[in-house]
């Protein structure tokens, strides 16, 4: 019998299977060479770079709660430039497909890094609007559809390659966001990031992250990210790629049969680092396992 | 293979006092002194993160960590019993440097249950010929003292309690001077003590830092510090720090 065929396309881009690493929980792909093939997945995303490097908050920046993650981290990156320049290069070499994340304080600053992520080799770019651990920018843009709308037809001004919008759960009116983006240009659309969180030290009678609101991640979160992805595939014409709380082949399926075309592999990377790749190989089993010959036959048939 | 994921057997499973166990499992690999694992000793997906835990000792095919049971992580790794099996994810790490000319004078100063990684340390430098004295407090009952005795380490013990030892701070008892070397595991305000105290000596100081971690591998940025060259890793190009780059 012969395999299945699992490759996806991606916004143009072919991935050889529709797992993606999620970003700010690989790294930027160096850091899991040692545990795993990462050449085994279909794509990998860059933590979020910023045209202003930033340190990232001060604080503590995890915490744990049953089956999910609260992370403070606040963007901590070296700066798009060096990005470019030192992590970009060896990232490339992995083989599986690079997303940019992009992250920014005010829409200059996503201009300005999307023209110099426009001079490289990267194939495809991550806007994140929906950080919520940042002060300024970020999650700002990915609430109201007005301010998404004018960070992505500037941004998408800025670059010819292939935009794809990392969309926020807090977005007020999720699948307008989403038909939003796609008019101001946008290629694709990603979604969730974490949803806000918070968590209180009841010794201290304090928040447990210095800047109070975190994001919340992992298997707690899966649920409501599969239905808002379902709300999502069915409001937009682009490619949708689907995230939040994935674990498994099963749970990766479950979001391709809702209608994602890609899906990215975040906090689950923490459990054990391989466990991206073992998604990978997973779908290809159940595929091959239930006579499902291309992967694209099942998607969206829920 | 260097750094990996392994499912390994449980060996040996001890009580060393109330809340303190000693687990020895099965590992083959490569293991320095001061380097950490992250281990998973439950199936499913609570707790969702692997627990970062020092090496103790290790020796042919087996490594040692000790343990506080302080939540539902570790209570649930000290249920496990020799037979049963838990992931260990590492060595991780840059552990503490033992490549010391015969008869350095190094100070180990452990603070509870910072005392784990420092009997690696001592095996290790014992090895290479130092002259190691440890200086450890507790808060009442001391543990895995004759470990380092039976290395030929002298011990200087105090404890909040008084029943051991001196009655104080381990830090009463350490003269910096008498040292070409001090390592240093154990509470955030006792290490920045020993270490603004060795710096003021003049005395190379080596801090042991610990830090919520989710990934262990520079992956999540987590742990990230301020160090003199820059945000670091905690868990990548630590845990291990010259006390200068954190302190100064
Ligand atoms: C590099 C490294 C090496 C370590 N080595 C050892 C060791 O050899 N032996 C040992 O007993 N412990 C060690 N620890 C600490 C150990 O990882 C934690 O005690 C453990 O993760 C607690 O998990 P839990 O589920 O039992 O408790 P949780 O419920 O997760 O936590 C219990 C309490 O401890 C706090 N806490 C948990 N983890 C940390 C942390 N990493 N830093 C500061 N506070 C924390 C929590 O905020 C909470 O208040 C090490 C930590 C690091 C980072
Ligand atoms: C530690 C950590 C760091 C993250 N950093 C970023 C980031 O830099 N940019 C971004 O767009 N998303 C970031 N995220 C969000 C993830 O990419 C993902 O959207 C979210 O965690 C939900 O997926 P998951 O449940 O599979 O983790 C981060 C998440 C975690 C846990
Ligand atoms: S624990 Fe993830 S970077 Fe250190």
């Amino acid at each position: 019998m012969s395999k299945a065929d699992i490759r996806v396309n991606l916004c143009g881009v072919e991935l050889k299977n529709p797992v993606i690493t999620a970003s700010g929980t690989f790294g930027y792909g160096q850091e899991y060479t040692d545990f795993m093939d990462v050449s085994a997945l279909g794509g990998i995303c860059s933590k979020g770079v910023t045209y202003v490097p930033k340190y990232g908050n001060e604080g503590r920046r995890l915490a744990e709660t049953p089956a999910g993650l609260i992370n403070s981290i606040g963007l901590q990156n070296p700066g798009v430039q060096h990005f470019i320049d030192h992590e970009l290069p060896a990232m490339l070499k992995l083989g599986p497909a690079v997303l940019a994340n992009l992250g920014g304080a005010s829409i200059e600053d996503y201009e300005a890094g999307a023209a110099l992520l426009d001079a490289t080799e990267v194939p495809l770019i991550e806007l994140n609007i929906s950080c919520p651990n940042v002060k300024a920018g970020g999650i700002a843009y990915g609430v109201k559809c007005e301010s998404a709308r004018e960070v992505v037809r500037r941004v998408r001004a800025a670059t010819r390659k292939p935009l794809i919008v990392k969309l926020s759960p807090q977005a007020e009116d999720l699948a307008a966001m989403a038909r939003t983006c796609q008019e101001a240009g946008a290629d694709g659309v990603s979604l969730v990031n974490t949803f806000t969180a918070l968590a209180i030290d009841i010794e201290r009678r304090k928040p447990v992250f210095n800047n109070l609101y975190a994001g919340l991640s992992g298997p707690a979160i899966k649920p409501i990210a599969l239905r808002m992805v379902h709300q999502v595939c069915r409001a937009v014409q682009i490619p949708v790629v689907g995230l939040g709380g994935i674990t498994s082949a099963a749970d990766a399926i479950e979001f391709i049969m809702a209608g994602a075309t890609a899906i990215q592999v975040g906090t689950a990377n923490f459990l054990r680092p391989g466990i991206a790749a073992e998604i990978a190989a997973g779908i290809q089993t159940w595929c091959d396992d239930h006579g499902v010959k291309d992967l694209n036959k099942i998607r969206g048939c829920v | 293979m260097a750094k990996h994921v392994t499912q390994a057997p449980v060996l040996v499973m001890d009580r060393v006092t109330g809340t303190v166990w000693r687990l020895r499992a099965g590992w083959d690999g490569p293991v320095r002194a001061g380097q950490f694992f992250m281990l998973r000793g439950w199936q499913g997906k609570d707790p969702l993160l692997a627990r970062p835990v020092s090496v103790h000792d290790w020796g042919a095919g087996w490594v040692d960590f000790l343990f506080e049971v302080r939540g539902e992580g570790t209570r649930l790794l000290s249920a496990l019993r020799p037979g049963d099996t838990l992931e260990l994810t590492g060595a991780l790490g840059n552990g503490f440097d033992a490549d010391l000319p015969a008869g350095t004078k190094v100070a180990l100063v452990g603070g509870g249950i910072g005392v784990a990684p420092l009997l690696g340390a001592a095996r290790a430098l014992r090895a290479a010929g130092c002259a190691v004295t440890l200086f450890v407090g507790f808060r009442d009952e001391p543990y895995v003292l004759e470990s380092f005795e039976a290395l030929g380490c002298g011990v200087q013990l105090a404890t909040d309690s008084g029943r051991f030892g001196h009655k104080g701070f381990v830090t009463d008892l350490l003269n910096p001077t008498e040292f070409d070397r001090v390592l240093v595991c154990g509470p955030e305000v006792m290490m920045e003590k020993v270490a603004r105290a060795c710096l003021a000596a003049k005395v190379p100081v080596f801090v042991s830092r610990e830090s919520h971690m989710a990934c262990g591998i520079g992956a999540c940025l987590g742990c990230t510090c301020h160090t003199k060259n820059g945000p670091k890793s905690t868990c990548k190009d630590g845990p291990v720090f010259p006390g200068e780059v954190l302190y100064e």
